[in-house]
């Protein structure tokens, strides 16, 4: 990125409007991806000098509490109700869970879920990392996923959502494809970085659980019929004949909210919407990725883009 | 800029919990276990009866529905006491029409202060547990292990005078401990604590001395959390629970275990005249439905523990 700056110059202009078509694979219209955050928070993580773990005094017994309900009973909930329709996770991972929830990541990898990083714990921070210490917990996320999985990561998802302007560089480096910390499109597109090729992977804050939950304040029923609309516009827009092309919807969930007794079940009916409607492509986000930069999306929205530059861009 | 080096540093890195209180079990590893009658779904109801001190103390910190305004704030001072002497009131009649035993945190305050409310508990077949002294006694780490140990023996003592007998059970004031809490409820002869929201079922928590058993009480699953803090109406709590009901009734016959839906109620939000009747009926449904077994917290962990391995 262009640090600094007041653009940060991470992507190019590129409207909803006039875009060469991308196309899914089978005809398929929305790329559906749910994307489990399996993490581990510390209950007496040391202080970032930027951001604050925990609102109250360790241990935050609610705040640690709830989260560990991911680990004992919401995980194994969630993850039967998405492979009894077919979901399969791209899961966002604090690494350390491998060492500390085997099982949890077994599980996963398993059931065929992708894993990517989501940082070490979800109580460690990027902010203020100098370069050596944010490489340091790239080679980390590589070397323990790989270790625990067999799975070489392709993507990321910042700690907590903290950056540093290098990241974005330095995870494209290290031979990543996709980052899912930029919320511009519902489309992937390239990202500007020093080395290689990186995409970004329309993830979503606006549907996330946590969004839905805490932030919009959605009873159970009213986030299911949140993601139902969510989907089934995306799908309507994809199909149109003067539309986008085939469009990305995430589902980012943490099972110590969807997984609770009293929201499992409206998100089951979200799944099974989703899964009889037939135009979905229900996958994960390497594989929309490696579509995307296989197939000729990637040039394509690129060659897109460029109808727009200024001259002196 | 850089960060200090041991940021990057995880020593407690390691297979199962980053400390020594309890430790991972995935659900998918447990023994099922039976509640009493066969029942599939063990129902927890938990009531916070509490006093608010019209001077509020913020150390450790100001508890949830504590004073708002500057002194004197009559608005909230005299609201949580329609809780206690109004809202308790229609919460302990709608259990009696609905066949239902509750748990019931009291600030020892209120033991102090109202007596006859004790006896209309016990008479009503309740259980009434510990909930700190009055809601100025909250506890966090840092207030030192002297202030916070006299706080759950006055708490304690409090109550058993009131009561005829200790009580055997605690739930802190907004659920908060500090990381000497379980150790000294363990000292002060508790069995079990109602803090810990980390799972459904109880399951056992060690202390250097000796073990307590953790009942947990979602908090999400609360009209503190549902209307106050959510805003939803009473009749989307209601469906929320029997939407939980039916999960959990599911995944009991589906594994041949038993489950357990927690709710707890505030008298001074649940117990107000326009969401009464849509908590009776939400009361009653629970009440006919046969996979439910009303329990107390102590109820349930006499079945649960010799169960428990």
């Amino acid at each position: 990125m262009r640090e600094g700056e007041k653009d940060p110059g991470l992507y190019d202009f590129r409207p909803y409007r006039d875009r060469t078509r991308l196309e899914w694979p089978d005809g398929k219209k929305v790329a559906v991806w749910v994307s489990p955050n399996l993490e581990f928070y510390e209950i007496d993580p040391p202080a970032n000098p930027h951001r604050k773990s925990w609102p109250k005094p360790h241990p935050d017994v609610v705040g640690y509490g709830h989260r560990d309900y991911a680990n004992r009973i919401g995980h194994w909930r969630m993850a039967e109700v998405m492979e009894k329709h077919g979901f399969k996770g791209s899961v966002s991972l604090s690494v350390a869970l491998c060492q500390h929830h085997p099982d949890v990541v077994a599980n996963a990898n398993d059931l065929g879920w992708e894993f990517f990083s989501h940082g070490i714990y979800n109580t460690r921070y990027s902010y203020g990392m100098d370069e050596a210490q944010e490489r340091a917990i790239i080679e980390d996320s590589i070397r323990t996923v790989r270790d625990a999985t067999g799975q070489t990561i392709k993507g990321w998802l910042a700690p907590a959502l903290t950056h540093t302007p290098r990241t974005l560089d330095l995870i494209a480096e290290y031979g990543m494809t996709y980052t899912c910390d930029l919320y511009h499109d519902d489309q992937p597109a390239p990202v500007h970085v020093k080395s290689g090729k990186l995409v970004s992977m329309p993830y979503s804050i606006e549907v996330n659980d946590h969004y839905g939950f805490f932030v919009y304040n959605m009873s159970p029923r009213e986030y299911a019929d949140t993601l139902k609309r969510q989907y089934d516009r995306l799908a309507a827009e994809a199909e149109a004949s003067d539309g986008p092309g085939g469009t990305v919807m995430c589902i980012p969930l943490h099972s110590y909210l969807i997984a609770q007794p009293h929201r499992i079940g409206p998100f089951e009916d979200v799944l099974r919407h989703i899964a009889a409607d037939g135009r979905a492509w229900i996958t994960r986000s390497g594989d929309i990725a490696d579509h995307f930069l296989s197939h000729g999306g990637y040039d394509a929205v690129a060659a897109d883009a460029a109808r727009y530059a200024k001259g002196d861009a | 800029m850089s960060l200090d080096p041991a940021y990057l540093e995880y020593p407690k890195r390691r297979e199962g919990m980053d400390h020594d209180l309890y430790t991972p079990s995935p659900m998918p590893s447990r023994k099922p276990v039976a509640w009493p009658g066969g029942k599939p779904v063990a129902v927890t109801l938990l009531v916070n009866l509490e006093w608010f001190p019209i001077t509020p103390e913020d150390k450790p910190f100001r508890a949830p529905g504590h004073m708002v305004t500057p002194y004197p704030d009559f608005r909230h001072y005299t609201a949580r006491e329609y809780g206690t002497r109004v809202g308790f009131y229609r919460l302990l009649d709608a259990f009696a029409k609905a066949g239902a035993t509750a748990t019931i945190a009291v600030n020892s305050a209120i033991a102090e202060r109202y007596p006859s409310i004790i006896a209309d508990i016990l008479n009503a077949g309740h259980e009434i547990i510990a909930h700190a002294t009055d809601m100025n006694a909250t506890i966090a780490s840092g207030m030192g292990e002297d202030a916070e140990r006299a706080i759950i023996a006055q708490a304690r003592d409090t109550l058993a005078q009131a009561m005829g007998k200790p009580p055997r059970g605690w739930q802190s004031i907004a659920r908060s401990q500090s990381f000497d809490t379980p150790r000294l409820l363990v000292e002060a002869g508790f069995d079990y604590m109602c803090d810990w929201v980390n799972d459904d079922l109880p399951y056992l928590a060690t202390t250097e001395a000796g073990t307590i058993v953790s009942v947990p009480f979602n908090h999400e699953l609360s009209d503190r959390q549902m209307i106050a803090v959510q805003q939803h109406s009473m009749d989307s709590v209601a469906q929320q629970i029997e939407d939980a009901l039916d999960w959990l009734k599911r995944e009991a016959a589906q594994y041949g275990a038993g489950r357990v839906l927690p709710f707890t109620l505030t008298p001074y939000i649940t117990g107000l005249p326009y969401r009464m009747d849509a908590f009776e009926a939400l009361l009653g449904g629970l009440a006919k439905d046969d996979a439910t077994w009303f329990a107390t917290a102590g109820e349930l962990v006499d079945a649960w523990k010799p169960q428990a391995g």
